[in-house]
């Protein structure tokens, strides 16, 4: 019955999108499919970024911060004081030799980043500087230091809620811990609170997982190979995802996961070559993003408007508190599930202290974005955005300003872009398809309609306009974040006491490295 | 004190000289066990999707199943039934590094290994795991050709 009633929810869904098609005979595609995205989305939209009343402060935004900051203190800056010892369990000196052959405490990272690491940094960045002016830059590092206890809590109890199944398979995630964690401590409505994370993680999966992947790819690609229908580039995507997550087509998804981290590894050190060619104006850059930070430097919003691009760009990029991470790392097999936590750390710090921070620099430091030199204000347009030296925004700002310095990269970064791409649709394919089975149940018919469905939301993505894109992918990864943290809250105790007891054993030397 | 080979298992041709060697050895020496290794290649530091992480622990299983069913068991039967003392052992890792470990923990006196036909081009491109074993171990090494 419910496989029934899902099968028919898929049918409708593509049947209306190949209907909105019928009308492109009149319109262009990409005209329809955007009026039709942004009516039906734009509800949910405001509902989540509502502003607290009397300001123009989105509540969302203040319950991460809050929840990254209650993490912080809870857990006594965690992300600071066991830093050294995250590095050392990435390393693997802390590794059972026998444990050779399972999923490591590496791969696990790399796996989480290759889902995180993508357009937020290079995108997100260029969205969140344009709106916010170069002081975003300074609340998105702060924001991604505080996420990195969000992300310590949700990774620990991932691992140690997750579902293991006979076949030797596992699951984990918010969904799970929710569920089980409650269930454990006598808290009532942990299914109902799970079972709304799943939903919006299904539409974080088609939103931000998704569209905002393909819609920012065909952007890029358009931009050089000029301009032309986003239905195609969506089409050819999906075909290619199809693929992999239909088609069991393992080579590709292994091809693009080691690409992808050549391609990080990249695009950081055209950045810092960027910014050691400018070194003259990385003093001035870090004045920019410190005045910007608390003055605003005539930004919509003033240095409110910076804050609020900065957390939601940081959060957008390396999803702390949204409770992804929390599935990827369940896959790891350790005795120890706050080791995992202890690594999952280190995801903010690299996605969004270095590389996003990376980005904004090179913004900067580009002089991408136009001032008054008579107040030193940066030039607002009519749409709220910083007048860009080309008028570009979003992922074609960051290629203007690599291109500024070097000029064929915006060919390497188009690579890029489509790889990163596509590495985190395969990720969040995988996060919305967890989310799926455990709302409709695991089996074969079910997984079918969420990955068929996935496909036509990479259409519908590529061919829509960023604005709509951008707004539903942000409120669909935020309302993750509800459910999440509520849940954390609930949970952290049984996190601490984890903590304390790994720690007092790390200290009395009961866990030991194994490498000499 | 009895003497301990390690051999190197592939579960192919070069795998059988080297055991074929070793038997020949423990023949001379008399009070003789074999320590037959197989190892499967893998590293901690490679890039895999949820997906694959997800099934890792089952694929471990398999493999390590699968290895000890085709190429582990069948040699342990033929070298008890011959009247060789042996043990076996399945490993993930890095083979090279692996061998000489067992080598280590057993207090082997030797480790045996066949040269593989592998070109000289993907050997020059990736390592042979017999050079790197020659070059790295802290035991005897015999490579048989």
């Amino acid at each position: 019955m419910q496989n029934k009633q899902m099968v028919s929810c898929a049918i409708i869904s593509i049947i209306s999108f190949f209907h909105s098609s019928a009308a492109f005979a009149e319109g262009s595609i990409d005209e329809t499919v955007n009026e039709i995205f942004a009516s039906a989305t734009g509800w949910f939209v405001n509902l989540i970024f509502a502003p607290l009343p009397g300001t123009s402060f989105p509540w969302i935004v203040l319950w991460l911060v809050t929840g990254a900051t209650v993490f912080t203190i809870y857990f006594g800056f965690i992300q600071f004081r066991a830093i050294r010892h995250s590095i050392d369990l990435v390393k693997g000196d802390y590794s059972d030799p026998d444990d050779a052959g399972e999923v490591s405490h590496f791969q696990a990272l790399a796996t989480a980043l290759s889902g995180t690491v993508g357009l937020g940094n290079i995108a997100g960045v260029a969205v969140a500087v344009s709106i916010g002016g170069p002081g975003a830059t300074f609340w998105m590092v702060l924001a991604g230091l505080m996420g990195m206890a969000s992300k310590f809590t949700e990774c620990t109890l991932g691992v140690k809620y997750r579902n293991e199944y006979a076949d030797g398979t596992v699951s984990g995630g918010p969904m799970y811990y929710i569920s089980k964690g409650f269930k454990e401590r006598g808290v009532p409505g942990g299914r109902f609170l799970a079972g709304l994370f799943a939903v919006f993680c299904i539409l974080g999966a088609l939103g931000g997982g998704n569209m905002f992947q393909a819609n920012q790819a065909h952007a890029q690609i358009s931009s050089i190979v000029g301009d032309y229908p986003g239905w195609i580039t969506g089409i050819i995507f999906a075909l290619v995802v199809f693929a992999v997550i239909v088609g069991g087509i393992k080579s590709i998804a292994s091809v693009t996961e080691k690409i992808v981290p050549i391609m990080g590894v990249l695009y950081v050190s055209a950045a810092l070559i960027i910014i050691l060619m400018n070194a003259d104006k990385v003093g001035w850059a870090f004045e920019q993003i410190f005045l910007g930070a608390f003055t605003g430097l005539g930004v919509a919003g003033g240095f409110v408007g910076a804050l609020i691009q900065g957390f939601k760009r940081a959060a957008f990029s390396n999803e702390a508190g949204v409770g992804s991470a929390a599935i990827a790392h369940s896959a790891v097999r350790t005795k120890e599930p706050i080791t995992e936590g202890l690594v999952s750390l280190l995801e903010p710090f690299i996605d969004t202290v270095v590389i996003c921070t990376m980005t904004a620099l090179v913004i900067i430091i580009t002089g991408q974005l136009t001032s008054d030199p008579a107040t030193g204000l940066y030039l607002v347009g009519e749409s709220g955005r910083i007048i860009t030296a080309d008028g570009s925004s979003g992922v074609a700002l960051t290629s203007a300003a690599f291109s500024s310095a070097i000029s064929w990269f915006p060919y390497v970064l188009a690579v890029a872009v489509v790889m990163f791409a596509f590495s985190t649709m395969i990720s969040w394919s995988y996060y919305g398809l967890k989310a799926w089975t455990y709302l409709f149940g695991e089996g074969k018919t079910t997984e079918l309609v969420f990955k068929l469905m996935f496909c036509v939301f990479v259409v519908i993505g590529a061919a829509a306009n960023l604005g709509p894109v951008i707004d539903f992918s942000d409120a669909a990864i935020f309302a993750m974040a509800v459910a999440n943290i509520i849940g954390l809250y609930f949970l952290m105790p049984i996190v601490k006491k984890e903590l304390n007891s790994y720690m007092s054993r790390l200290k009395s030397g009961e866990i030991k490295k194994f490498n000499d | 004190m009895t003497t301990k080979l390690i051999v190197g298992l592939d579960g192919a041709e070069p795998g059988e000289r080297a055991l074929d060697h070793a038997k020949h050895l423990s023949k001379l020496i008399g009070d003789c066990t074999i320590e037959l290794v197989y190892i499967i290649e893998w590293s901690p530091y490679s890039f895999q999707t949820p997906e694959e992480n997800a099934m890792r622990h089952k694929r471990n299983e398999q493999e390590t199943k699968t290895a000890t069913e085709r190429v582990i068991s069948p040699a342990l039967a033929t070298l008890k039934a011959e009247g060789f003392k042996a043990n076996g052992r399945v490993l993930h890792g890095d083979a090279a590094e692996l061998l000489n470990k067992v080598a280590t923990k057993e207090k082997a006196q030797q480790i045996i290994v066949a040269r593989s036909k592998e070109s000289g081009f993907a050997a020059k491109l990736f390592g042979s795991v017999t050079a790197k074993l020659v070059m790295s171990a802290g035991v005897p090494v015999t490579v048989v050709n």
